[in-house]
């Protein structure tokens, strides 16, 4: 792995991401990992790998809850990282809405990859990742195979609750009432999506809305959120590791890639 | 009656002092280490607010039985009150003093049990819940004569203020203040006028006195001239650098909300505004280092936190320069005629900002935002302070999109420390500093 210019760690509630980039700010290597409780351990490890591939020290940016905890490590938060690592890889300006585990933000970013204003969901977990994880875990519906259930399904049940442990039991009592799973699934989707749909509310029409984080990789969700919104939604690539590039950049020598 | 005269005057003549003085004295001798902190020393005002205060509670312990005593909401003309010789008692101010001692969620647990909702706001659950436990820093508050009660800061008030006349059953007088749009019309001033002299009567009545008028008119001018001294105050911090953090503010409010209307509360506006004043001349800022950002704070303080706030901000060089909250007292009788205080006065009380329409807070936060040069804003979400924190996405929006500043919504509760996320709020501040970078 010649030419690794930086790394950057993204300990996130859910997962631990560590990536390498040259340069230009090019993706050249990553780990993705479930988050151990043991941060540093973890962290030290998955860096450890990264570092023994590209042959030598690299500077290290860190991100996500865990970053104070990452030995060595230039610590910025999630909202600069995430803006930083999707400007670089959408090339312009716009809005993103990067859902991760345990919170979801929408970032408004400037012409030079700047915040110029954010939004988050406070203190409850419902409208994130793992909002969607707990429930589809209880219906038992496996990722796999989601979004075509969800595209599948004539009609979203209306769930009402907008708080996760409330909608769980809401959405046993609709599976009790015989109500088709795939409509209910439909119905968590809109649900969540309209909560996302809140906090962007407001984004001036000639922004195109970027998206990121762990749940980006959800079909049905990326589909729920275009409907909401009423307005086209573009997938970074690889939106999960977002963050770990925007921490990767913020070390790299020199001027910030375009 | 005569005896108790006698200890409230002693109390607040020469006992007070004295503890005051011994407490000063004891601070002094105390050798402790200065803490790590990005703020200049504080100012030595502070000395004399402190014993002021102390003073002013501890009088009050002796207050019931030697002269009528009023409790009061902050917003409410004290100016009639304070003539008829009432010790007044500010019940949201012990409430902010509960908040910053941190004792908010064993007083409102209090109150909860007995069936008042957590969604209440803060300042009635920590009073409540300091009647009905007996726990107070201040030792105690007199039992009011009198309740006193201005709706031009929020309706929560009128409900409160029932309560306490059913707890204590005395009269409560009330000034309904109705919402302004635009400017007042005279129809409404009138009928302000008209609950002032209704007012006037109940507490002559309590008092057994009548009003002295031309007493009255002194009173006004004396909180015209309180209310004048504290905004030359505030307005020191449009010097670059500012002279005080918006925080020291927070604190050094204490007598134009207490004690608006003395003498006393003057001479310590103008010891303070000289010690400003000094500090500017010699460039002196309330940050150690570099003023690199100068910030305006929207809503009432969170007054268990706002320590770590300003720590966090100032360590990176962000001082708050101005407040929209400690901005509301400059402004309070700033349009009171001594010579016409009674239509002057139901004006001035009614169009304080919370009394008043949402352009009009734009109109001031913008005001404020260039007066002071501010690059950013942190608006503070009340979870209890519904009417102060109506309308500040669209605020935000505004003042992002019309002046270019930075702006932060930061939730929290002005009282109630079990609203608060330390390490969610840490994050969020901590974004909205590097998005200066």
């Amino acid at each position: 792995m010649s030419g690794a210019a930086a790394i950057g760690v993204d300990v996130g509630s859910t997962t631990c991401k560590v990536v390498a980039i040259d340069g230009t700010g090019a993706l050249l290597d990553r780990r993705v990992e479930p988050t151990d409780p043991r941060i540093e351990r973890q962290v030290e490890r998955l860096v450890g790998e990264i570092r023994a591939t590209a042959g030598r020290e690299l500077p290290v940016g860190a991100t996500g809850y865990g970053r104070k905890r990452v030995a060595g490590a230039r610590a910025l938060t999630e909202i600069t990282c995430h803006a930083r690592g999707a400007f670089a890889r959408a090339g312009r300006a716009g809005t993103l809405v990067d859902m991760g585990g345990q919170d979801t933000k929408v970032i408004r970013i400037g012409p030079s990859g700047e915040v110029l204003d954010f939004a988050m969901n406070d203190k409850c977990a419902a409208g994130t990742g793992r909002f969607l994880e707990v429930i589809l875990g209880r219906l038992q519906v496996p990722f796999e195979g989601l979004a075509e259930l969800v595209a599948g399904a004539s009609r979203p049940v209306p769930v009402s609750s907008t708080c996760t442990v409330f909608a769980e039991s809401e959405v046993i009592s609709l599976v009790a009432s015989d109500e088709p799973l795939d409509g209910i699934v439909k119905g968590l989707h809109v649900a969540l999506a309209s909560r996302v749909a809140a906090l962007a509310r407001g984004v001036p029409a000639g922004d195109e809305i970027l998206m990121s984080g762990g749940v980006a990789l959800n079909g049905a969700m990326v589909a729920s959120l275009r409907e909401a919104l009423s307005r086209p939604v573009r997938v970074l690539p690889d939106p999960q590791l977002t963050g770990a590039v925007g921490a990767a950049l913020s070390v790299l020598p020199g001027p910030a890639p375009r | 009656m005569i005896l108790r005269r006698v200890q409230y005057e002693a109390a607040a003549r020469a006992v007070g002092p004295f503890l005051a003085a011994l407490d000063d004295w004891r601070q002094r001798r105390r050798k402790r280490p200065a803490r790590e902190s990005p703020f200049a020393p504080p100012l030595e005002s502070l000395r004399a607010l402190k014993d002021m205060m102390m003073v002013h509670y501890l009088s009050g312990r002796y207050a019931d039985g030697a002269v009528p005593v009023a409790w009061v909401t902050s917003g409410f003309p004290v100016e009639m009150l304070r003539t008829l010789g009432y010790h007044t008692v500010y019940p949201e101010n012990h409430a902010a003093i509960c908040g910053v001692q941190r004792i908010v969620p064993a007083l409102s647990d209090a109150v909860e049990a007995q069936g008042y909702s957590r969604d209440l706001c803060s300042y009635v659950r920590s009073d409540l819940g300091s009647l009905d436990t007996g726990r107070s820093p201040v030792g105690r508050l007199p039992r009011p004569d009198l309740l006193a009660c201005c709706t031009n800061i929020c309706q929560t008030v009128l409900y409160w203020y029932r309560d306490l006349a059913r707890r204590f059953d005395v009269p409560l007088v009330l000034i309904d203040t109705p919402f302004i749009y635009g400017e007042p019309a005279p129809h409404q001033t009138r009928y302000v006028v008209d609950q002032l002299e209704e007012a006037i009567v109940v507490s002559e009545r309590v008092a057994k006195r009548p009003l002295d008028r031309e007493a009255f008119s002194e009173t006004v001018r004396l909180s015209r001239e309180g209310s004048d001294l504290w905004g030359q105050c505030l307005d020191t911090a449009r010097n670059r650098p500012a002279p005080w953090t918006g925080v020291d503010g927070f604190f050094h409010l204490g007598p134009v909300v207490a004690l608006r209307g003395t003498e006393a509360c003057n001479a310590y506006y103008r010891t303070l505004l000289d010690e400003l004043k000094d500090r500017v001349s010699r460039g002196i800022g309330g940050l150690k280092g570099e003023e690199r950002h100068r910030l305006l704070w929207d809503n009432l303080p969170v007054w268990y936190a706002t320590r770590e706030i300003t720590t966090l901000l100032g360590s990176q060089g962000f001082n708050f320069v101005c407040t929209t909250y400690t901005n509301a007292w400059a402004e309070a009788s700033s349009l009171i005629d001594p010579a016409n205080p009674m239509e002057s006065g139901a004006r001035s009380y009614s169009q304080i900002m919370l009394n008043r329409d949402l352009p009009n807070k734009l109109r001031l936060l913008e005001r404020l935002s260039r007066e002071f040069a501010v690059d950013g804003a942190v608006l503070h979400s009340d979870r209890s302070c519904k009417p102060y924190s109506i309308g500040q996405i669209d605020l935000k929006d505004r003042l992002a999109r019309d002046l270019g500043i930075r702006t932060l919504l930061l939730e929290a509760d002005h009282n109630d420390p079990r609203s608060w996320a330390s390490e969610l709020a840490a994050n969020r501040i901590g974004a909205f500093m590097e998005s200066f970078s």
